[in-house]
């Protein structure tokens, strides 16, 4: 499904070019639990940004689902990612003034679909992430893990492809750092491939394949795509979810 | 993204931070409650300088002795000579024109007009039975003077409202007789009250015969003769052909001046509406620095939105739907200021319509429509720099901004 060919991505820092990938090439399935993981600087973030479409490669080609993505133009851009690509980020990025709800319609509401269809939809995602009585909370009236799962919720709204996770319990304590990580997963068995970054081994190991990568490079690639998650995961995705 | 919820959704982020909010539509609502006013005041001056003078009659042209531009000083008056005056035959001559509808001679004198015991000093007004049309005046009751040769000195009088009910209060007065100076008047009829036109109170007035008010003043020459063209078009030509009959009449002589009160009428409605452009004009300055604080307030709130913006990209909205959004904050934002704008502004000139009564205030069409066009204009205009600053964010810079 996504297909990276020898890409590059640098940057212009003063009068230097500063390369942050070199030559990655990484190709990723449906139902994919991937960690991607190296120590701040490694290109680890550059890269899901490049997955995402929120940034383009200096060089070589980037496929989503046998198209060439890297040669649309911006409104083409924006449509895979409404479409195809959820994001969860470390500090949630919910809008602060939009309730709980809201926050989750947002890209239902950006996609231009039908106010009834979202209504029902937001609706069940609250239902299934257990803040059907935080519907009408602002972030601020919010604890950390709920805010969190709005944010997957949102992520999930438009039933994307792929899921990336920057360090999506970064801000989080250990116990709805679990909980979190168990939905995340769950949403690996419905065939949604999830990339997570991270510099954490232990939530890292936690993904079939787990990427190392040092200085834009990847080092290391440890698991296979297309596996079925190991049993013990499986148990911990599925007890952790309600 | 639907309209509605492009609109829904610049309403809620203008609504997350009201003070921003409240303080910008105040900027464009004063700006259009001062454009509204000011043209209101404008419009208003001209309105009653032309109602004060399509009051003096219609399609008049005005005959007056001496040969001035405007009423003035010749430089005859000032070696002691008198300009020639007008007689009744030469007023009566001018009827000759085909393009005159009727003539009123005018005389003009002040006399004290006594009932019994009761009296006050008047204005008399000596003319014709023309007068009534030629200067719209109307009846309250009885007769107005007769008509008939216009040398003929009969004893009647009309008196204006006020005297009459001055002099008669609520008794009957036609049929009384009055003495004016030291003449004996019967009263004929009662003037409608009409007010003030042009500096003359009707209501204040008694009107006789001219002849009579010749022999009440020992003159011989009229103060104007007031000519009632047949139509518009022949304004002119009325004008044109007076001026030759005094000039036949006179042996030759220039020395009458013929105004049109269309010219002077044209004069004063080009002067007033430059003036009341003028005054919108400036007012219209402060829309267009309201406009400026709007795209400092959009830029700021870019700035302050950085995330926000990042994070809209990131959920599939594309460049030109940002701009889209903030386009639809400002439109909104000038929408609703110009809406309170109006409110205030025609507020204000109903108030001002109270305090001066005889003003007709009242802001004119294409002034409340340029106001709003304006306030909306700018304020799009204005956004237009921060709505592309936001379209052009970077997301991944945008999302990292802590």
């Amino acid at each position: 499904m996504i297909q990276l060919e020898n890409v590059s991505r640098s940057f212009t820092v003063g009068d230097q070019q500063v390369a942050a990938l070199r030559g990655i090439d990484l190709s990723i399935v449906a139902g994919d639990y991937v960690s991607i993981m190296g120590p701040s600087g490694s290109g680890k973030s550059t890269l899901l940004n490049l997955i995402g479409l929120l940034d383009r490669p200096s060089s070589g080609t980037y496929k989503l689902d046998g198209g060439n993505v890297t040669a649309l133009d911006d409104v083409q851009q924006a449509r895979v990612r409404s479409e195809k690509i959820g994001f969860v980020f470390q500090s949630f990025h919910l809008v602060p003034r939009l309730t709980a709800a809201m926050n989750i319609e947002l890209p239902l509401i950006l996609a231009g679909i039908p106010p009834a269809e979202r209504k029902t939809r937001v609706a069940k995602l609250l239902e299934n992430y257990g803040l059907a009585d935080r519907a009408d909370h602002r972030p601020d009236q919010l604890s950390g893990g709920q805010r969190q799962r709005v944010a997957i919720a949102r992520a999930t709204s438009m039933h994307p492809a792929v899921l990336l996770a920057d360090e999506p319990t970064g801000n989080l304590d250990q116990t709805t750092g679990k909980e979190v990580m168990n939905l995340l997963e769950q949403l690996v068995k419905q065939r949604v491939a999830l990339i997570l970054v991270t510099h954490d081994p232990v939530l890292g190991g936690r993904a079939q394949r787990q990427i190392h990568m040092v200085d834009g490079q990847i080092i290391s690639e440890t698991g296979q795509s297309g596996r079925a998650m190991p049993a013990e995961t499986e148990r911990r995705a599925e007890s952790g979810l309600r | 993204m639907r309209l509605l919820d492009v609109a829904l959704f610049a309403s809620g982020s203008l609504r997350g931070s009201p003070t921003r909010t409240l303080l910008m539509m105040l900027a464009m609502s004063i700006g259009v409650a001062a454009v509204v006013v000011l043209t209101a005041l404008g419009e208003g001056a001209r309105r009653y300088v032309v109602d004060q003078f399509s009051s003096l009659g219609t399609n008049l042209v005005i005959l007056l002795p001496g040969r001035t531009e405007t009423a003035g000083i010749t430089p005859g008056m000032l070696i002691g000579q008198v300009p020639r005056e007008i007689s009744l035959d030469d007023a009566e001559a001018i009827l000759r024109s085909r393009a005159v509808k009727r003539i009123a001679p005018l005389t003009i004198g002040s006399a004290t007009l006594s009932r019994d015991a009761l009296n006050r000093e008047v204005v008399v007004l000596g003319s014709t039975s023309d007068l009534l049309e030629v200067r719209h005046m109307s009846m309250g009751i009885g007769k107005f003077l007769p008509a008939g040769d216009i040398h003929e000195s009969a004893s009647v009088c009309v008196l204006g409202n006020m005297i009459k009910r001055e002099l008669f209060g609520n008794e009957q007065a036609i049929g009384a007789w009055v003495r004016l100076g030291d003449r004996r008047f019967r009263v004929i009829g009662v003037l409608a009250s009409q007010g003030e036109s042009m500096g003359m109170r009707t209501d204040e007035l008694v009107i006789v015969p001219v002849a009579s008010a010749h022999q009440l003043f020992n003159t011989s020459g009229v103060f104007r003769v007031l000519i009632e063209a047949n139509s518009r078009d022949v304004i002119e030509q009325a004008r044109h052909e007076a001026e030759e009959i005094m000039f036949q009449r006179h042996n030759g002589e220039k020395d009458v001046t013929v105004i049109t009160q269309d010219a002077v009428l044209a004069t004063f409605d080009r002067i007033l509406t430059a003036l009341t452009m003028a005054v919108g004009g400036i007012a219209a300055i402060s829309l267009a620095v309201a406009g400026v604080l709007i795209m400092n307030v959009m830029l700021i709130a870019v700035a302050q939105r950085v995330k926000e913006i990042g994070l809209l990209k990131a959920l599939g909205a594309p460049g030109k739907q940002i701009r889209a959004l903030f386009f639809a904050e400002a439109a909104l934002l000038s929408a609703i200021g110009s809406a309170a704008g109006l409110v205030l502004g025609y507020t204000g000139s109903t108030i001002i319509g109270q305090i001066y009564p005889a003003l007709p205030v009242s802001p004119p069409w294409w002034a409340v429509l340029a106001a709003c066009a304006t306030a909306l204009g700018t304020g799009v205009l204005f956004s237009v720099w921060p709505a592309r600053r936001a379209a052009r964010l970077d997301p991944v810079t945008a999302l990292a901004r802590s």
